[in-house]
């Protein structure tokens, strides 16, 4: 370091001004226009709303997934699995973009046979994980009916899902994108596909029931 | 630690609960185990492009796999040589021409060496060269890979790769065998799960068969159950029905299953599921593997009898199925798993869509078969942290394996050989750094 006789005093007393100005750091040799995150495409889905919704529709749609929601966390398994059609899918894909539940990799892909293996495991008495305290807690909202046919419907909505699990609490979140199709006079689950906020984080333990 | 502490903590039939708990036995694994044996990067078809990277940790060590320019791929220490920032900010994505240091712009060539510092007159005069090796990032000690699957060492000594891996190797041949082309492509979906447990815990249960049909039992029963009913209404199940069913055999069952134990640790349990159909789909495939391979090759692959391979201590391969789990070890108590499946190259959708189906249905998060593996491995981890007893005990079958060549055959295939196979590799990485080489002058 060079000796000199400066004090602070005289030091403070001069600067320079830094401007904003088009300066090129290096940093930029990544995306040398400072646009590459606005090429990415947009993940996710947004919703469409269909052009009219009956109030009385509405409130049917709406029951049918807060009974969903409320059968899940009365670990009812039956009466849940019975929302679905015979030809029903549950599907948890592994990522927003995938659009095939039998070609892809995901979470959940289960019809109602392998349903009924879940839930086989779950009410079996040596289904040792079972043995910790478990319960869930479903909020669902943001309902909307994106599109309406004389007997087919597409919803969408949100959903929070709380877990406790020994004395852990985890949380899930995330869209639910339901397919119905009416059954007599009510409408039945021919697909349930959950995009979970949280599909691609590390899993701290796993998921034992649907979300 | 002495030398006479190793021989007690871990002998022939038993090992001190310790080795599952200890946070200073963990950080001697974590020096001399992982941080200098082979580790599994991953595969060279998750960085195809040049600028491709993969982060991943070696023992504790932060890397990433990246493809250089040349197209070979470098395993570098994700970290840059001015103030120690990670350069690569996620799991995996394309870094361009090169790193870029998000601090203060410090960047590299794809192969760590410096490109750039600003300002770069600041350093005259100091310690800090451009040419020297510090002022960029810092490579692995030794990269290679078998048949695509790239492997890291940051030790500059020991076995080469295919000395490490030994006949353990048939875990990439059998999967890319089974390819009319030989070679996998990796599916780019990765399954992350966290286990509260010693990661021995998991290279342990991979090769035990005595813990499926107990472990696994409610699921067993509850797959065989529908199963049954849709052969019945229908005479045939979907085969990943099976994948499911088989966890309720009998102990007979599975003790008739053989496991075989290598050097390293490394171990095959052979197999029980019997994947090889005669649906239109197979007849196909298998076709297609005669006409690349010949009759008597395409038969060796096919009937090769692995249900999955033991890499150890982080990897199990279950090659017929094109499945690949890989640990890193968090903390004593803590492990990652990382969890990937193959597509076969050159083979029917058909085929490919066996292998999703095992994925889905026991590797995802959803999982219902490590659902209560790792209800049991937490436990496991508890009980081992208690004093209500000292020892964990291997002692089933003792004396009643085949060696042969250094390899250990179980003529029961619940043998607690795989464990006693797994603690010789164990103590022979660790006994070095307690008891120092003596110099013979």
């Amino acid at each position: 370091m060079s000796k000199t006789t400066l004090t602070t005093q005289q030091a403070l007393g001069s600067g320079v001004i830094i401007e904003a100005v088009h300066s090129m750091t290096g940093a930029e040799s990544i995306a040398p226009d400072h646009m590459g995150r606005a090429c990415v495409p947009a993940q996710g889905y947004v919703p469409q709303t269909a052009a009219q919704v009956d109030p009385a529709l509405m409130h049917q749609v709406q029951t049918l997934l807060f009974r969903q929601a409320a059968m899940l966390d009365a670990k009812c398994w039956a009466d849940w699995m019975a929302l679905f059609t015979d030809d029903g899918v549950y599907w948890m894909p592994s990522n927003p973009d995938q659009t095939d539940w039998a070609s892809q990799p995901s979470i959940f892909a289960e019809d109602p046979l392998l349903m009924e293996v879940r839930m086989g495991r779950l009410q079996h008495p040596n289904a040792w994980s079972q043995a910790a305290n478990w319960s869930t807690n479903h909020i669902v909202g943001n309902v909307m009916i994106e599109h309406i046919e004389k007997d087919a419907l597409e919803v969408y909505s949100r959903f929070h899902m709380m877990e406790l699990r020994r004395d852990n609490v985890r949380h899930f979140a995330g869209s639910y994108r339901h397919s119905l199709v009416r059954v007599g006079s009510d409408w039945k689950i021919k697909l349930q596909r959950v995009d979970m906020s949280n599909a691609q984080g590390a899993y701290d333990y796993v998921i034992q029931a649907w979300v | 630690m002495t030398a006479l502490d190793l021989d007690h903590l871990v002998q022939p039939d038993r090992v001190h609960r310790s080795v599952y708990t200890d946070q200073a036995l963990f950080d001697l694994e974590m020096e001399n185990m992982f941080e200098k044996t082979w580790v599994y990067c991953g595969h060279e078809s998750q960085v195809k492009a040049v600028g491709d990277y993969h982060t991943l940790h070696i023992g504790r060590q932060p890397m990433v796999m990246v493809r250089d320019r040349d197209q070979s791929i470098r395993v570098l220490y994700n970290r840059c040589p001015h103030r120690g920032v990670q350069l690569c900010g996620t799991h995996s994505g394309n870094t361009g021409s090169g790193f870029v240091c998000p601090y203060h712009a410090w960047s590299f060539h794809l192969n760590g060496q410096v490109r750039a510092i600003p300002l770069a007159k600041g350093y005259d005069g100091t310690r800090m060269k451009l040419d020297d090796p510090q002022a960029s990032m810092v490579p692995a000690a030794r990269v290679d890979s078998y048949r695509g699957f790239v492997f890291a060492s940051l030790s500059p000594e020991g076995p080469s790769l295919q000395e490490f891996l030994g006949e353990a190797k048939v875990a990439f041949d059998d999967m890319c065998d089974r390819s009319p082309v030989g070679e996998v492509e990796v599916v780019p979906v990765c399954h992350r799960v966290v286990q509260h447990s010693n990661w021995k815990f998991f290279m342990e249960n991979q090769l035990d068969a005595l813990h499926p049909s107990v472990t696994h039992q409610s699921t067993g029963v509850s797959a065989r159950r529908i199963e049954e009913r849709v052969k019945k209404n229908q005479g045939s199940a979907p085969l990943y029905f099976h994948y499911l069913s088989t966890f309720a055999s009998s102990f007979d069952q599975w003790d008739s299953v053989q496991t075989v134990n290598f050097p390293y640790g490394h171990g095959i349990l052979k197999a029980y599921m019997g994947l090889r159909p005669t649906d239109p789909d197979t007849v196909e495939y298998e076709g297609l593997l005669k006409k690349a391979y010949g009759e008597e090759k395409a038969e060796e692959y096919l009937s090769r009898s692995i249900h999955h391979v033991l890499i150890y201590p982080y990897l199990s391969v279950q090659s017929p199925l094109q499945q690949l789990r890989c640990l890193r070890p968090i903390a004593p108590d803590k492990t990652l798993s990382e969890i990937w499946h193959f597509r076969l190259k050159g083979a029917p959708e058909a085929i490919y869509r066996r292998a999703l189906w095992y994925f889905n249905l026991v590797n995802s998060p959803a999982t219902m078969i490590n659902a209560d593996d790792l209800e049991n491995w937490t436990r496991g981890q508890w009980g081992l942290q208690s004093k209500g007893g000292e020892w964990v005990s291997f002692h089933r079958n003792m004396g009643g394996d085949t060696e042969t060549n250094g390899v250990a055959y179980s003529n029961n295939g619940t043998s607690e050989v795989v464990m006693r196979n797994q603690f010789k590799a164990w103590q022979a990485y660790i006994r070095p750094a307690v008891q120092p080489a003596v110099s013979v002058a």
